[in-house]
């Protein structure tokens, strides 16, 4: 995993500050260290405000770290842009043009490399009108539209905010099979935040778990997953040396969320928790990051 | 060609789905050797999974000798799981007349489905697939 060459994404110490340093500083991500490698699907996952659109916008290029490096497709943010698809939450468009025309913008602000058939084909899928003004579209069909415009651009990396969470769950499932379908004929690594994890579960098979402005999780989903369990055994039971995510006794029962260091007995009944499971575990326990460290660590080698 | 069903909710992992949903096209007829799989662009643009987790199975049926993928032309079906009965077969036609037997002795969906498992529970038994 130190081979740089087939990184799509890679942070080192991230930060970035908002506001004025002496007057109330405000790190919306601080000491972000993760890789992701080329061509995986990979998941954005944390609370409202941790720091998730604000790690999109730096891997754009649209803002600038305070401190440490994020270099995307081996190179800064800004060189790669050309070959970056990114879309905002608020789907930035310009109201006054027609879909066609934002599309022929995308066309002419991207010479060499556009796919008009791939843009022209979400956009009918979606069953819109070309001469429609982008000011009369709702939420979901300002999604395809901006959607339409990121993948004709053929991206070697697309950044997606919160993608779906203006479409109905057929547009949903429809434009999530549209972006697999670019990720496997292309190979284009897709990085996709949202809050709904349900939804990602499937689709992803790589996982940035984002908590307080840190990375408390990252790796393969698969090997994320069997580094944990689901555990249970009669209370009192001794965790050691195992590291607990999130621990409940209910009268005589206890049961926890444990990122494993070794074995585990078959008296604990360990199952492997599902990527819902294991991202609220952690999202529910925001104090367990230090330890927890050790779990991106060991994902991610 | 077959056409996969991913039920997300089912607790089975999605690569053994479609494995599962592969064998037993096989073992129904559904698929033939020759025949070619969907590609992954062709399932995921369907289901919306991750594309590796299509290739996944796939490896895992090649691994098994079920089927060979051939470089650029796409997944094919080696050998079938011919032991099975196709889809018109006498021992369908008994399956058949017993579950409307069943049904008219009162027992419901879920009745039937118990009592199939619980005889291959016993005639299978130890026996993990």
């Amino acid at each position: 995993m130190t081979d740089t060459a087939g990184l799509a994404m890679e942070a080192a110490d991230l930060g970035k500050r908002f506001g004025r340093a002496r007057l109330a500083p405000a790190w919306a991500l601080r000491g972000c260290a993760f890789q992701l490698p080329a061509g995986r699907v990979c998941a954005v996952v944390g609370h409202n405000g941790a720091g998730k659109s604000t790690l999109l916008a730096l891997a754009a290029g649209l803002l600038v770290p305070t401190e440490g490096t994020i270099r995307v497709l081996g190179t800064d943010p800004a060189s790669a842009r050309a070959r970056v698809g990114f879309v905002a939450q608020e789907k930035p468009l310009y109201p006054q043009l027609t879909i066609a025309e934002t599309l022929r913008m995308g066309a002419d602000l991207n010479p060499g490399h556009w796919d008009a058939a791939t843009g022209e084909r979400i956009v009918a899928d979606g069953d819109l009108d070309p001469k429609s003004r982008i000011r009369t579209l709702s939420g979901g069909q300002r999604t395809r539209v901006a959607l339409a415009l990121a993948l004709a651009k053929r991206p070697d990396l697309l950044l997606l905010d919160e993608p779906m969470a203006d479409l109905d769950p057929l547009a949903r499932h429809e434009l999530m099979g549209v972006l697999m379908s670019q990720a496997a004929q292309h190979g284009t690594t897709i990085v996709m935040s949202s809050h709904v994890v349900a939804e990602l579960e499937g689709s992803c098979d790589h996982l940035l778990l984002i908590g307080a402005g840190r990375v408390r999780l990252s790796g393969e989903i698969d090997d994320v997953l069997t580094a944990h369990a689901r555990v249970s055994g009669p209370a009192g039971t001794s965790l050691d040396p195992h590291t607990v995510i999130e621990s409940r006794t209910t009268g005589r029962q206890l049961t926890a969320l444990i990122h494993k260091s070794g074995p585990l007995p078959t008296d604990l009944h360990p199952t492997t928790p599902s990527l819902e499971e294991l991202v609220l575990g952690y999202l529910r326990n925001p104090g367990t990051s230090v330890t927890t460290g050790s779990a991106g660590e060991k994902a991610a080698a | 060609m077959v056409e996969y069903r991913i039920d997300r909710r089912s607790g089975v992992s999605t690569y053994v789905q479609i494995v599962q949903q592969t064998k037993q096209a096989l073992r129904l007829g559904l698929l033939e050797p020759g025949d070619r799989l969907p590609t992954a662009r062709e399932v995921v643009e369907a289901t919306a999974i991750n594309p590796n987790t299509v290739l996944k199975a796939y490896r895992e049926l090649e691994r098994e000798g079920l089927v060979e993928a051939r470089r650029g032309l796409g997944t094919f079906v080696r050998r079938s799981l011919g032991t099975a009965p196709a889809a018109e077969s006498p021992l369908r036609d008994e399956l058949d007349a017993w579950a409307e037997r069943a049904r008219e002795a009162g027992l419901d969906r879920d009745d039937m489905a118990a009592l199939f498992t619980a005889v291959l529970e016993k005639h299978f038994q130890g026996d993990l697939t």
